[in-house]
């Protein structure tokens, strides 16, 4: 009966494509899976690895041609303060730009040019903004190879995720409390201090998280504007008891950062050294993923907060 | 009595005038603000400006005393040694090597992990699978070149034991498995911004899952999907920190991953760890790789963008 073979014809089609389904779902958790696993390879490497070498005072030593004896107290240090400067910098420029951009900006040719420049700056390599620094924060104002000149790059660096964060945050507050605050006689700016910027602050909050933990291993610009690779001492210390109480030649001190640390010892042949790398790695992960977790949670909590 | 255009001050009573006055030193505040603003958004122009000024600056210096033709034609490429050569080909062929390397797993790897996540996926996976990719692409790329030489060679070597030590198809690899986070975050997002209506039509056609997602959300993402695929050309064309590691930094002009090769940031990294006095051909080749680079960049950023506008799907 040609009928009952049709039929037998379409069920055989239909259950062909119901595997290729299952196929494909396969496939993909398959793929997700090598990420997954990667991961977890990459961690338990660094920790297998690095761990033994961990402690108080791997953490409070500096680093030394002995390995048993090496430490990252100036590379966490060095850290530390170049992320001070690079977030002094990065979000005050980056929530002012999204800003302007979201509220201020008029539709004409300058607003665009604004906008493809940041989206072609996020793409640019981060070694080109080590280069941008050496010719120009090193060499033309003559900052040298210092910790505000590292903080200045890595700020420039970070301040497209900055931009994009504040913007995305700004977008989402509804039209109607910018109406009613203006309704009320508020100008532009007390619109955005007192509504705008305080109800968009979890969101450029995640952004410039995930940014300062980009910044934070970052190591291509930062070794392409010299910073240095054995360093034995600290930079002046930003506080002191007696007054100012604050001072700014840290800014100009020498200094190097745990990823340059980290790829000093990797690039050494000596195992041991290969051991402090990956005990500096496993810290460095550590930070990172930290960072990374809570703006993760930040979003999160966020998104089931708000209704607006 | 003469008035001044514009002086109210003689038909306002006192109170009036303060008020006005007030208003008058408020709009100036709100402009000041609105400028200060303005200037913040400027900065990033600023920064491209610079970029560009600083390459192309030190680049001249450079093609007065190298040819471009030389540049461009070389097939040494030894700015170090006493008897110098600048051919970028041969760092750019590191450079094409491992990204291709990294591409051929990146993009595959990414585009099934965006379909998977935007049309497959139970939310439940979804949910813990975008923290997780995310945290992937936020390990410091010091960290993967370390996993690169220390763990992923000897793991190749196991299988291929002539495999030097420093060689651009681990790096390549690892590389890849950076890149996949970027690729799949952007193409899902593209996806899942293709209205409902478009897929429900074709399962109600009787469709499959794996049908309505090639044939009809892949094509009407593709212009996303394409942009996705740019971004990851550029990143691995600019990464850095894993080839300087894990790829060696010998100049090499081979096509074949399993040799090691500096590329054009291995080699921008090896010299700026060195003391090359400011101002010395040294120091100006650096800039003319990086421009190179930027140019390289820049060129898929534009294509990214023609691609963007041109196949864009409208609703």
């Amino acid at each position: 009966m040609a009928y009952a073979k049709d039929l037998g014809q379409i069920r055989g089609l239909i259950a062909s494509h119901k595997r290729w389904d299952m196929i494909f779902g396969l496939c993909g958790l398959l793929a997700l899976m090598i990420g997954v696993l990667t991961f977890a390879a990459l961690f338990i490497d660094m920790a297998v690895d690095g761990l033994p070498r961990l402690s108080w005072d791997f953490l409070t030593s500096y680093p030394s041609r002995k390995p048993a004896q090496a430490g990252i107290l100036s590379a966490w240090v060095g850290s530390s303060l170049v992320m001070l400067v690079t977030a002094s910098f990065a979000v005050p420029l980056g929530v002012a730009s999204g800003i302007y951009l979201e509220e201020y900006a008029p539709k004409n040719w300058v607003t665009d040019v604004i906008e493809i420049n940041i989206t072609n700056l996020a793409g640019v390599p981060s070694i080109i903004y080590g280069l941008l620094a050496l010719g120009l924060f090193v060499y033309q104002f003559g900052l040298g190879q210092s910790i505000l000149a590292a903080g200045l790059t890595l700020a420039l660096l970070i301040l497209p995720v900055v931009i994009v964060a504040t913007r995305e945050a700004i977008r989402s507050i509804p039209q109607g409390i910018r109406e009613g605050a203006y309704a009320l006689g508020s100008t532009k700016w007390q619109v955005s201090k007192d509504h705008i910027i305080p109800y968009s602050m979890p969101g450029i909050l995640t952004g410039v998280i995930i940014g300062m933990a980009r910044a934070i291993g970052e190591t291509a610009p930062v070794i392409t504007i010299g910073a240095l690779t054995f360093i034995a001492f600290l930079p002046p210390s930003p506080v002191s008891a007696e007054p100012p109480f604050v001072n700014f030649e840290w800014l100009t001190a020498g200094f190097t950062v745990m990823p340059i640390q980290m790829f000093n010892w990797t690039s050494r042949p000596e195992a041991a050294f290969l051991q402090n790398a990956a005990a500096a790695g496993f810290v460095l992960v550590l930070m990172t993923l930290g960072m990374n977790a809570i703006a993760i949670w930040l979003r999160y909590r966020l998104r089931k907060r708000i209704k607006w | 009595m003469a008035v001044v255009p514009g002086d109210l001050s003689s038909v306002l009573s006192p109170v009036q005038s303060q008020r006005v006055a007030r208003r008058r030193s408020r709009l100036v505040r709100e402009k000041l603000i609105e400028l200060t603003l303005f200037l913040a958004a400027l900065v990033s122009v600023f920064t491209t400006v610079g970029i560009v000024y600083i390459l192309v600056k030190e680049s001249v210096v450079f093609f007065q005393a190298v040819p471009l033709w030389d540049f461009l034609t070389d097939t040494q490429w030894t700015p170090l040694f006493t008897d110098q050569h600048f051919g970028i080909m041969v760092l750019l062929s590191g450079t094409l090597t491992s990204s291709a390397v990294a591409l051929l797993i990146a993009i595959p790897l990414g585009t099934i992990i965006a379909i998977y996540l935007s049309e497959f996926a139970p939310f439940g996976v979804r949910e813990v699978a975008k923290p997780f990719l995310e945290m992937l692409g936020g390990v410091p790329t010091i960290v993967y070149g370390y996993f690169a030489l220390l763990f992923v060679t000897p793991l190749l070597q196991k299988i291929y034991p002539e495999l030097p030590g420093f060689n651009l198809l681990g790096a390549g690899i690892v590389m890849g498995i950076m890149i996949i986070p970027y690729v799949s975050s952007i193409a899902e997002d593209a996806m899942r911004a293709v209205p409902m209506s478009l897929r429900e039509g074709s399962y109600a056609m009787g469709a499959t899952r794996f049908q309505t997602a090639v044939k009809v959300v892949v094509p009407a993402a593709i212009s996303g999907i394409a942009s996705a695929y740019i971004l990851g050309i550029s990143r691995a064309v600019g990464e850095t920190m894993i080839l300087a590691v894990a790829a060696g930094q010998q100049p090499n002009l081979t096509f074949n991953p399993l040799e090691p090769a500096a590329t054009i940031t291995a080699f921008i990294v090896q010299v700026a760890l060195g003391d090359l006095p400011h101002g010395s051909i040294g120091y100006q080749t650096i800039f003319a790789a990086g421009l190179t680079l930027m140019l390289f960049t820049l060129a898929c950023n534009i294509a990214g963008h023609v691609m963007r506008k041109r196949f864009r799907e409208a609703y």
